[in-house]
């Protein structure tokens, strides 16, 4: 198995290096650079290509490619213009904002998904079943901002149930209670909203699969042993059925990082998908290319995670 | 003479044969009356706004007047006006027409190019496939949305084709791929290898003898992406890097609700829009379930 990870990570070595190269001459496209952010009209032209010189502007590309990236690994993605402050800095603070979303969106969608799958599953043809099948179409058809302006209009606007934009009320100090609070119930509406579009993946491999066990031995054993139905389904199947889901983890991440730049954007969340949107929009480059290397990162990961996770819960896929 | 009797006889009987692809999912249909239904309400529907937005003048459409600013719904605006005096729903019926338009143009592009590619890499096998494997790979771990959107932004003299070039770049991976690995099987088959023996030409095998084997996984596939373009589409137009803001579209006008006096109290702005799209998404999503079911015969209901 360790040969499987093994080699799992280095396919993603050169992944990586190719995103990085696309990424990289995307930038060179991108108008201004390094020091655009610096400049005001009191700087002297000769000091800026001064400036540019030292810090290789002019030189081939590869030199510059090679620097950027070591740059990169230590963390230095330049300054954000727009911000002014260094582009490290400011991705950290949004990622954390986007990390507390992704981790309650992520229980959520477990919270609503495995009941529902194994309800469908259990009651395999019955209206309850029909019911979640159709639900689960549903989540699936409808584009993220669509779902997430309905439920901001209806949830946030007409009912007033939840606050409508931001990350936290501005009248708490940070650390107490409230504000703990505060910051939990920004996040409840866009975490609901992403839970409940990412369901049907989950719902319809759940249902399947404990369709598929009913005929399986190992449960008519349990059945004819006299063990309670409940009990086979709880203890037999649901678990067996259930380890796969796990692998659906790292799917996951890859979609949330998707949605978070519409589902953020909607409920003005300040985190690093709406800060992608408004990099964009200010053209602010620096932070547009540390947030693409930093998204393709985390997808690669991601889906390293799945595979991992895959090879350990089921062994035939494990390449040899 | 009793011999002609029996080829007579033979002629006339009619030798059973198991249903051809649009047999079966005429069937299926027939038999799910919702997909019935949706598909003929999907074709009405995407008829009458083709025919009806032929017949709007855009640059009358686009003019601003700003005493109808906001106008609610009644005799003049059906479905009031937007911030700048123009007639919701004019642009809903353009914005449809063009997000279609846009849909239908990516979607037999990149149909296109993933049923070549996967055809060939399926085909031959050996390092093709194991180059373009490594491409596809590539193309499925990058975030795609994000570097389609910084596209979009850098591209100099941005226009609706580059737009659709730029989309089908990212999106015929997922074609590929299934196509990929059905031509890889089938490609093993006896009747492949028997017309090999006979010196067939391959792409004369490829796109004459194998294609249509894979015909009815390439109608599912090109369904479900026409629906996920739709969706695509209106979504990077509701983040602003769709089309032009001069050009109407779906995703522009539900992003007017990025506005939260519009979002609370001028509803008619977006809310048509948006629920148009979700009917246009489980409608096409719906027909894609049906045809997928047809394509599989332990799935099928007719």
């Amino acid at each position: 198995m360790w040969k499987t990870i093994i080699r799992r990570i280095l396919v993603m070595i050169p992944q990586l290096f190719v995103l990085s190269l696309l990424i990289f001459i995307m930038a060179k496209f991108m108008p201004g650079d390094p020091f655009t952010g610096l400049i005001t009209p009191e700087t002297d032209p000769a000091r800026v290509e001064e400036l540019r010189i030292k810090a290789g502007f002019y030189d081939p590309w590869y030199v510059q490619y090679v620097n950027w990236i070591g740059n990169a690994f230590q963390g230095d993605f330049g300054r954000s213009y727009t911000f002014n402050v260094p582009v490290a800095d400011l991705i950290g603070e949004r990622a954390l904002n986007t990390l507390w979303l992704s981790l309650l969106s992520v229980f959520l969608l477990y919270l609503i998904a495995i009941p529902l799958g194994v309800i469908a599953g259990r009651f395999h043809d019955s209206l309850l079943d029909k019911t979640i099948v159709l639900y689960s179409f549903i989540v699936f058809a409808i584009p993220t901002f669509v779902l997430g302006l309905i439920n901001l209009f209806f949830f946030g606007y007409e009912l007033g149930w939840f606050p409508t934009s931001g990350t936290v009320d501005i009248k708490y100090e940070s650390g107490t209670a409230g504000f703990i609070w505060s910051k939990f119930y920004h996040i409840l509406l866009p975490a609901i909203t992403y839970a409940l579009l990412a369901t049907t993946g989950i719902i319809q491999y759940l249902r399947s699969e404990i369709i598929d066990s009913k005929s399986l031995d190992y449960v008519r054993t349990a059945k004819s042993k006299g063990i309670p139905i409940n009990k086979v389904y709880s203890r037999h199947i649901l678990r067996n059925s259930l380890l796969p889901i796990a692998a659906f983890l790292g799917f996951t991440i890859t979609g949330l990082l998707t949605g978070s730049i519409f589902i953020e954007t909607i409920f003005g969340y300040h985190g690093m998908g709406q800060l992608f949107i408004h990099a964009i929009n200010g053209r602010d480059y620096s932070v547009i290319t540390a947030l693409v290397m930093l998204f393709g990162f985390l997808t690669l990961l991601g889906s390293l995670l799945s595979d991992i996770i895959m090879s350990i819960v089921d062994p035939r896929i494990r390449i040899d | 003479m009793k011999n002609t009797e029996a080829i007579e006889a033979s002629k006339e009987m009619k030798v059973s044969s198991p249903p051809t692809g649009f047999q079966v999912i005429a069937r299926e249909f027939m038999k799910d009356k919702l997909a019935m239904f949706s598909l003929i309400s999907l074709i009405v529907v995407i008829g009458s706004i083709y025919i009806w937005a032929w017949q709007i003048d855009q640059t009358q459409l686009m003019r601003i007047s700003l005493r109808d600013k906001l106008a609610e719904p009644g005799e003049k605006f059906w479905l009031g006006a937007d911030k700048g005096g123009r007639d919701i729903l004019g642009q809903l019926v353009v914005g449809a027409r063009n997000s279609l338009t846009i849909a239908i143009s990516v979607t037999l592009l990149t149909g296109f190019i993933g049923v070549v590619i996967g055809l060939v890499t399926g085909y031959f096998g050996g390092w093709i496939d194991n180059i373009f494997m490594r491409i596809i790979d590539f193309f499925i771990t990058i975030p795609s949305l994000m570097i389609i959107i910084v596209f979009v932004t850098i591209v100099p003299k941005y226009n609706i084709l580059i737009f659709i070039l730029i989309m089908s770049v990212f999106l015929w991976v997922g074609t590929a791929r299934v196509i990929r690995s059905k031509a890889l099987s089938e490609s093993r088959r006896d009747y492949i290898n028997a017309s090999k023996t006979l010196g067939t030409g391959n792409f004369v095998i490829i796109f004459k003898e194998m294609m249509p084997n894979l015909s009815s996984l390439l109608i599912v596939e090109m369904t479900l992406n026409f629906a996920g373009n739709v969706g695509l589409e209106t979504g990077l137009s509701f983040l602003g890097f769709g089309l032009p803001p001069s050009t109407p579209s779906l995703g522009t006008l539900v992003s007017y609700a990025t506005d939260p006096f519009i979002m609370e109290n001028a509803w008619w702005n977006w809310l048509p829009a948006a629920l148009l799209i979700l009917l246009l998404m489980l409608a096409i999503n719906y027909v894609g379930q049906a045809i997928r079911r047809s394509a599989d015969a332990r799935q099928r209901l007719g």
